[in-house]
């Protein structure tokens, strides 16, 4: 009987049990050895994993470019760099940091732990996935290889028209930057539409909405921001690539063009950019919080509803990044009402944690410590937001060192703190292995003194008369006390990331054992083994509660009847999530690679000529014929 | 004028002008015109209300980390009275916040009507940016009182000033942070900003706008005296340049007319008529060399004429090459424009 069944590829999970069942799914679901296999994965969490390291090495490299820019500035008339380099430095620091590592960090932990957490099998789309991450890679490449070969943008992260158009930056520059925001324009919509699909569809039977812990909720969330912002950006860095390459003039006044058009496309994305950067944080914070505190979340319905508030109103406060371009006033001070009004959100989720944690007993473990740092800075830094969302004293502070301080506040707070923490807390998780807690007391504690040690005297710089994007200044500015200051605690800071660094290395191979649920968590993606096997699970968990683990003392319930002939996976219902299907999920392939190299090939030629997306289309058409290829597969049951 | 302030005037008169521009102010904590004291007290009211509420948030947290359960407590074990207390707290400081908001909205909306208020201004100066120096223009309705200048403003004390931004390159933003906030010159708009200096100073300002690779060397300074000086000084201003006076000065003259100088810069009353770069007809007068880059001396303009490059790389003024003595007579010259 069985054996018919296999030869159909139709043996269920209900003919096998235990480790010959893990054995037979691990199989299925496994990459194989070799280059090839490495190439062709589309295991979420081996993409996932990739992007994480990926990201984290923009980090770094992002962050020397700060050190070097930290060194620049500790003293007046400093001769280390040029202001060439400086600009440079800058514009790669704000590019990496923002979008080769700000929004891919939420991204990649949303890729290897959202599936975990809804309880499924892969993400949806998975060789898309394996696209994503490859086109992410080669833009990031781009990127950084032209910064080495001195054609890296020097007009800043954000590249205002005119000075990034032809007239003032002749020279392949400015291409570099537009092009490398393509890139991860692309990566970034492919992976929110991969977790929005995941979410909706994919969830574990039983899993209904108010069931989704708030961290998937928040990367949900995140990913429908994603989806409506980049298209604007997409807009302005391809209008700014025509008029570069085309020769349009829709940026150029001279012309009947705009400059300032540019200026809203761009911040209409810009500013959810920011929460595009946040509300990963906020995902890490939600998860961390009740473990930590031993309690469930406190106000789960209001953190859900204060995340979907937040995504809507991130939409409506670009203006106030341009509050001093003479907008007609009426206009502007909306605007202010808006950015002001976004504290409620973000104020009631602080007040939800805080209660959260007053009714818990906190158990002091690093991730908590970073969550703790998070509180401390980034509430200091959505403070100093509600200034400068005044018009008034925006005319003192904006494109000053306050801003500086401020937006490394909320960022470095609001994701990077929460970032550290959550690796601390899912580390075990990822590798099967603990990291150790006292490196980890002197991570944090280096980290978050060399932050502010860095950061608050720059409020003061910029109170001072210093504006940001300067890569010299005069010693009679009075100045240079307070730069050099930053420029100590910005080297404590980095002493910080190293321990990091360090602590990873390190407890690779020597951390603790962790088991599957070292800090009896309640979600599901601990109720697995750490690091997880290639199926995620071996029978599907049917969920009963928010915090499946801590309701299901006994072991989970488990829905049966998926076969283990092929990769099958449950496909469920939006709200209610009942099973609706079963659904094969594609197997490895090697064309997401190659795809990803044609479009990446086409990308970069066309900075050089615009016949480059004429060729550039015949070798993609070949690989997206391969990818899509029809394959024999057996149609999807109800 | 309160004593304090005319020993501040003292003090700034007799120390700073003979420092040739060294003793100025750039910081928005240094009002001296009723917009920027008008902004540094939103600042301040604004740095009270948010500290307090950063300060409650904390001690908030700190109390929180007391532990409250029992070890060995169910994480799900939720005490429905302890939990609507919470939730009414949690709720009302959501509408505290939502109120604070609104207050604060309301107090920056008054201060924004202040600021951009329409004030009538009996000095009208139009400012042209461009990468990477001032160009100013002292409009007048009668043409022969109307000049151009370049990265130093004079301003009358206690007279409200307009100043219209624009600019003929890139977004560059006009930033005296004593004086008022700043405004964008952006190419194909007109701004403006308004202000009336209170006391007599040097007022320092910077492009707050990363307008390419000099950014950082865009300098310029306000400098506010009193009704009798700036008449003098606009009087001076307007007139073409002052004879040559010597020997060297005709022969610097006569060099920097015949040289491709005269290309790009203006001097009114010779043959140098050039517009892309500042207009030099005085610049014997200004403080302060290449938009704030070095005090104005004579040894300091030939050093400018030698190696523009490496005193302020990438600046759009080509390397002249003027033979020793040629270079000796036009800084001579330019020294005497004032
Ligand atoms: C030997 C001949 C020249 C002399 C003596 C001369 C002198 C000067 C001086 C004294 C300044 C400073 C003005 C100020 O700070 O107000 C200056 C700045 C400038 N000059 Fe020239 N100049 C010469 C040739 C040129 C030429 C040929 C050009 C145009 C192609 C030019 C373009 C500029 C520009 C754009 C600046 C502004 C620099 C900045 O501050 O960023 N100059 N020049
Ligand atoms: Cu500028």
């Amino acid at each position: 009987m069985s054996d018919v069944a296999s030869a159909t590829g139709d043996l269920r999970d209900t003919n096998l049990d235990g480790p010959a069942l893990s054995a037979r799914l691990g199989r299925v679901w496994g990459t194989r050895r070799g280059l090839l296999g490495a190439l062709a994965t589309v295991d979420h969490k081996i993409i996932g994993r990739r992007y994480i390291v990926t990201a984290f090495l923009f980090l770094f490299l992002g962050g020397l470019t700060a050190l070097v820019m930290r060194l620049q500035l500790a003293r007046p008339e400093s001769g280390l760099v040029g202001p060439d380099t400086y600009n440079q430095l800058f514009t790669m620091h704000g590019s990496t940091m923002m979008f080769l590592f700000g929004v891919p960090i939420g991204e990649a932990m949303a890729v290897y732990l959202v599936p975990l957490m809804v309880g499924t099998r892969n993400i949806a789309f998975p060789r898309l996935n394996a696209f994503s991450y490859w086109v992410y890679l080669s833009g990031g490449l781009f990127l950084w290889v032209s910064f080495l070969l001195n054609i890296g943008p020097d007009v800043g992260w954000f590249a205002y028209v005119p000075l990034s158009g032809p007239e003032y930056s002749p020279g392949k520059r400015a291409d570099t930057w537009a092009q490398m925001i393509t890139f991860t324009e692309l990566s970034g919509l492919a992976v929110a539409i991969e977790i929005i699909v995941t979410v909706l569809k994919q969830r574990a039977p039983g899993m209904t909405l108010d069931r989704i812990p708030v961290f998937v909720w928040a990367l949900f969330v995140n990913s429908f921001i994603i989806v409506f912002a980049l298209p604007a950006v997409m807009l302005a860095s391809t209008f700014l690539i025509l008029d570069r390459l085309v020769g349009t003039h829709l940026f150029n006044p001279a012309e009947g063009g705009d400059a300032l058009l540019y200026q809203h496309l761009f911040w209409f994305f810009g500013h959810p950019e920011v929460y595009i950067i946040f509300l990963p944080g906020t995902a890490f914070v939600s998860a961390i919080i009740p473990t930590f505190a031993r309690r469930e979340t406190f106000g789960y319905l209001a953190l859900v509803l204060s995340l979907i508030a937040t995504g809507f109103l991130s939409f409506g406060l670009w203006v106030h990044h341009m509050f001093v371009t003479g907008l007609p006033q009426l206009g502007a001070a909306f605007f202010t009402a808006s950015s002001m009004l976004i504290a409620i959100p973000n104020g009631l989720q602080i007040f939800c944690w805080i209660a959260t944690l007053w009714d818990g007993r906190p158990v002091w473990r690093t991730p908590l410590l970073f969550v703790a740092g998070f509180f401390f800075i980034f509430v200091a830094g959505g403070l100093s937001g509600i200034m400068l969302a005044s018009v008034p004293i925006d005319t003192q502070v904006h494109d000053t060192y306050f801003v500086v301080a401020h937006f490394h506040y909320v960022l470095i707070g609001g994701n990077v703190f929460p970032l550290i923490g959550a690796i601390y807390y899912w580390f075990p998780k990822f590798t099967g292995r603990l990291l150790s807690e006292r490196l980890g007391a002197w991570n944090f504690w280096l980290t978050f003194v060399g932050f502010n040690v860095a950061f608050f005297p720059m409020h003061i710089s910029g109170l001072m008369g210093m504006p940001r994007r300067v890569y010299t200044y005069g010693p009679e500015m009075g100045w240079g006390h307070l730069q050099l200051l930053s420029t100590a605690g910005a080297l404590i800071l980095f002493a910080g990331f190293l321990v990091f660094a360090w602590n990873v290395i390190a407890s690779l191979r020597r951390g603790d054992v962790a088991g599957a649920n070292p800090w009896n968590s309640g979600t599901l993606e601990w109720a697995t083994a750490s690091p997880p096997p290639p199926q995620n699970f071996d029978r599907i968990p049917l969920v009963t509660h928010r915090e499946p683990l801590w309701a299901e003392r006994g072991g989970l319930p488990v829905v049966t009847g998926l076969s283990v002939g092929h990769r099958e996976l449950v496909v469920s219902s939006v709200a209610e999530a009942e099973p609706q299907l079963r659904e094969t999920s594609p197997a490895p392939s090697i064309w997401p690679l190659a795809a990803a190299i044609a479009v990446g090939v086409t990308f970069i030629g066309s900075i050089f000529t615009p016949y480059a997306v004429l060729w550039g289309a015949l070798p993609i058409a070949a690989a997206l014929t391969g990818w899509f290829w029809p394959k024999t597969a057996a149609e999807d049951e109800e | 004028m309160s004593a304090r302030g005319s020993a501040r005037r003292a003090l700034a008169l007799g120390l700073a002008l003979p420092l040739a521009g060294c003793t100025f102010v750039q910081s928005p904590l240094d009002p001296v015109s009723p917009q920027a004291r008008d902004l540094l007290w939103l600042f301040w009211l604004f740095s009270a209300v948010l500290a307090a509420i950063w300060l409650a948030v904390m001690l908030a947290l700190l109390a929180s980390f007391r532990a409250r359960r029992a070890e060995t407590a169910d994480p799900l074990a939720i005490d429905p009275r302890r939990e609507r207390r919470a939730t009414a707290l949690v709720a009302g400081l959501t509408v505290a916040t939502g109120l604070v908001v609104l207050v604060l909205t309301g107090l920056s909306y008054a201060g924004q009507r202040r600021l951009f208020g329409d004030e009538a201004a009996r000095v009208t100066i139009r400012v042209i940016g461009h990468q990477w120096w001032w160009e100013v223009q002292y409009e007048d309705p009668e043409p022969s009182r109307g000049f151009t200048t370049a990265n130093e403003i004079h301003v009358p004390v206690g007279v409200p000033v307009r100043l219209t931004l624009d600019s003929t390159d890139v977004i560059h933003s006009f930033w005296v942070p004593s004086l008022t906030g700043k405004q964008d010159l952006i190419p194909g708009r007109t701004n403006a900003i308004h202000f009336t200096a209170e006391r007599p100073g040097l007022y320092r300002g910077q492009c707050a706008e990363f307008c390419g690779m000099q950014h950082a060397k865009m300098g310029l300074l306000v400098i506010a005296e009193d009704e009798e000086s700036f008449d003098r000084w606009r009087r001076g201003q307007a007139a073409p340049r002052p004879e040559p006076g010597s020997d060297e000065a005709r022969a610097g003259e006569a060099a920097f007319v015949a040289a491709p100088c005269s290309l790009c810069h203006q001097v009114r009353g010779t043959a140098a008529a050039g517009r892309n770069g500042p207009e030099l007809t005085h610049v014997g007068s200004r403080r302060t060399l290449a938009a704030g880059t070095l005090p104005m001396s004579r040894g300091n303009l030939a050093a400018w004429i030698v190696d523009p490059h490496g005193i302020k790389p990438g600046v759009n003024m080509p390397l002249v090459r003027l033979d020793p003595d040629q270079l000796n007579t036009v800084s001579a010259y330019l020294e005497g424009l004032k």
